[in-house]
């Protein structure tokens, strides 16, 4: 998909009908053009708040940073590409929150294409983790809206592992019987999506998504196929049968506000204090032995009658 | 976002070359022995260590992938699980064998064999040796994605001792997908990165020449990884690598498998599943800030506007 131009100032073009738009505006609309419906992309701080209940979202794993394991560089070192990315606003290409849906609590961990693609290191792996943690905590869904370029090639093998560390996270939420729920934005590729994004209980998609594990120019140069104008986008993902439904970002957080309440468990019965069962379960006990009592003496009378009946050898193991 | 290009960026630049090329100067040479031809791939270690093994085709949903060989056997007077990478030796066998780029249904071969291994309580071994899952459209549209986080997860949960071997090239999440195990060990001369160096030099250098550039860079030799905790363990080759003697390689494999699943034996279910997803949870490479200055972006309400 082409990225939108950016016109003098904030000014932003539709790169689908070429409608012009002033930054407040496309702002208001939560980055989507008012015209087309094409959904530009959006920051995590910025989506989280517009998504969470009163714009008021409580940032969890905040204090995690990149660190530079294999000292490494390609066409510039990955501390310098750090600091370009944090100089845009953010700290890391995944923000976690716990926040509200429409008055159903959740931990978000909503993904950030602006810095560094939405590539997972190290410490995307780490809040993810941590947002999970939290979540089983606190005993509520796992909410994570993906916008990623794949795994953090600067971190080589240990961004590889992040993949593995995510669905540790997955199995721990499964174990505490909690949903996890996906909402896959543009793009969603390589091993973001060969990991937590495509083991969602139930997945979203935002129009247009790209969802891919290889990107169609890999495949492209790869294969020689010529693909279709529309490969991986989300409204293909849902005929083949990928995503569960294409959600438009304006209606997102009501969806899944929505979702978070029809999967929301009904109170347990209050449990009686250890006292009362003890009470309880004594005077039962009572009433039972009582009960058996003249079976349980003639038992008892034949047993011992058995015994003095037998005759016991010295030495003989009981 | 240009680099600067300033004369401090490049003596920095030339600096951290130098240092890439100290340390990892020998990741060329291993990804050369790790590709060698004539290496022993996993049906050469199988019928080397389990004369009687029994494999199993297909997914029964979409067909067979050749790039994934799976089966059970019997090691060690006990049956035993494997799933491994299989390429091809010669022009044709590479072909059928796809390289041992598998598809979804390959991954979903191995969940087949994963789901046996569950019911039984029999412990898994698995080979790892492949530049990558398949780059295909069919693959994507078949469930890539999925099937290779599926078999992570279900990897994840199985009962019974499990040990992932990187016996070749372990590149990308193609690889990964049969690595969530109990311990991971690589051969002395496997390799385990994130993508290939052709893959890596394409995106991050924009020219497919520079494989040995990224090699450099990602240093994915099996003493970075043992450093990095990566691999638990470094099992030795014959010397000259493993294609000079199969027979020899299968038998420093074999004892490092027979005594360590002999170990892993040992744990009763919970404890070796709990230690299993903390080995996953520990890895990484990242600072945390003290408490004090992170509360800067922690809050959504005050930033409105
Ligand atoms: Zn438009």
């Amino acid at each position: 998909m082409p990225r939108p131009a950016r016109l003098p100032g904030d000014d932003r073009q539709c790169p689908r009908c070429k409608s012009h738009f002033r930054a407040e505006e496309i702002r208001r609309n939560q980055f989507v053009c008012a015209a087309c419906d094409h959904h530009f992309p959006i920051g995590a701080r910025e989506r989280l708040d517009n998504m969470a209940d009163g714009g008021v979202w409580t940032e969890i794993g905040g204090e995690l940073r990149a660190t530079d394991p294999l000292r490494f560089v390609d066409l510039q070192p990955y501390p310098d590409r750090l600091r370009s990315a944090e100089a845009k606003g953010n700290t890391e290409a995944i923000v976690c929150a716990e926040l509200a849906l429409d008055g159903q609590r959740c931990v978000a961990a909503v993904m950030d294409f602006g810095f560094l693609g939405g590539s997972m290191g190290s410490v995307v792996g780490e809040r993810f983790a941590k947002a999970a943690d939290h979540a089983v905590a606190r005993g509520i869904p796992l909410i994570s809206i993906t916008s990623s370029g794949g795994a953090r090639m600067q971190e080589g093998v240990l961004a590889l592992m992040q993949m593995a560390k995510t669905i540790v996270s997955l199995d721990e939420l499964h174990d505490a019987g909690l949903p996890f729920i996906v909402v896959l934005t543009h793009p969603t590729t390589g091993g973001v999506w060969a990991s937590f994004a495509s083991l969602g209980d139930v997945t979203y998609a935002e129009p247009g998504a790209l969802i891919a594990f290889s990107g169609p120019r890999v495949i492209e140069q790869t294969t020689r196929e010529k693909l279709p104008e529309d490969f991986g986008l989300s409204e293909r993902q849902l005929v083949h049968g990928h995503v569960d439904a294409v959600v438009d970002r304006r209606q997102l957080a009501a969806r899944l506000g929505r979702l978070l309440a029809i999967l929301e468990q009904p109170p347990r019965e209050a449990p009686q204090s250890l006292a009362t069962q003890l009470a309880q379960n004594g005077t039962e006990r009572a009433a039972s032995m009582a009960r058996a009592l003249p079976q349980l003496s003639r038992r008892l009378r034949d047993r011992v009658m058995g015994e003095q009946s037998q005759t016991r050898r010295p030495g003989d193991r009981w | 976002m240009g680099p600067r290009r300033g004369p401090r960026f490049v003596r920095r630049i030339a600096d951290r070359l130098t240092h890439a090329e100290v340390e990892g100067g020998d990741s060329w040479e291993a990804i050369q022995l790790a590709r060698h031809q004539d290496r022993p791939y996993p049906l050469d270690y199988i019928s080397r260590l389990m004369p009687d093994f029994e494999e199993i085709h297909g997914d029964r949903l979409q067909g067979d992938d050749a790039a994934i060989v799976a089966g059970i056997g019997r090691y060690h007077g006990r049956p035993i699980a494997v799933i491994g990478h299989q390429k091809g030796r010669d022009a044709q066998d590479r072909a059928f064998r796809n390289f041992g780029m598998p598809g979804p249904e390959g991954y979903r071969k191995g969940m087949r064999l994963m789901e046996l291994a569950a019911k039984m309580e029999m412990p898994l071994i698995t080979l790892i040796d492949t530049p990558g899952a398949f780059p295909g459209a069919n693959a994507e549209e078949n469930g890539q994605g999925g099937a290779i986080a599926r078999s992570m997860l279900t990897m994840l949960r199985l009962p019974a001792p499990t040990v992932a071997v990187v016996i070749g090239e372990g590149s990308s999440g193609g690889a990964l997908a049969l690595g969530v195990a109990d311990r991971v060990v690589m051969l002395e001369n496997a390799t385990y990165s994130v993508i290939s160096p052709e893959g890596a030099a394409a995106i991050l250098w924009r020219d497919a020449g520079k494989a040995k550039l990224a090699a450099a860079a990602f240093k994915p030799t099996a003493a970075n990884c043992y450093r990095w905790g990566i691999a638990d363990a470094v099992v030795p080759e014959p010397e000259g690598g493993a294609h000079t003697d199969p027979d020899e390689a299968a038998r420093l494999l074999d004892g490092y498998l027979s005594r360590t699943l002999r170990e892993l034996g040992a744990l009763p279910i919970p404890e070796r599943r709990r230690i299993r997803r903390e080995r996953f949870r520990r890895i990484g490479a990242h600072r945390e800030l003290p408490p004090d200055s992170a509360t800067l972006m922690s809050q959504g309400a005050d930033r409105t506007g």
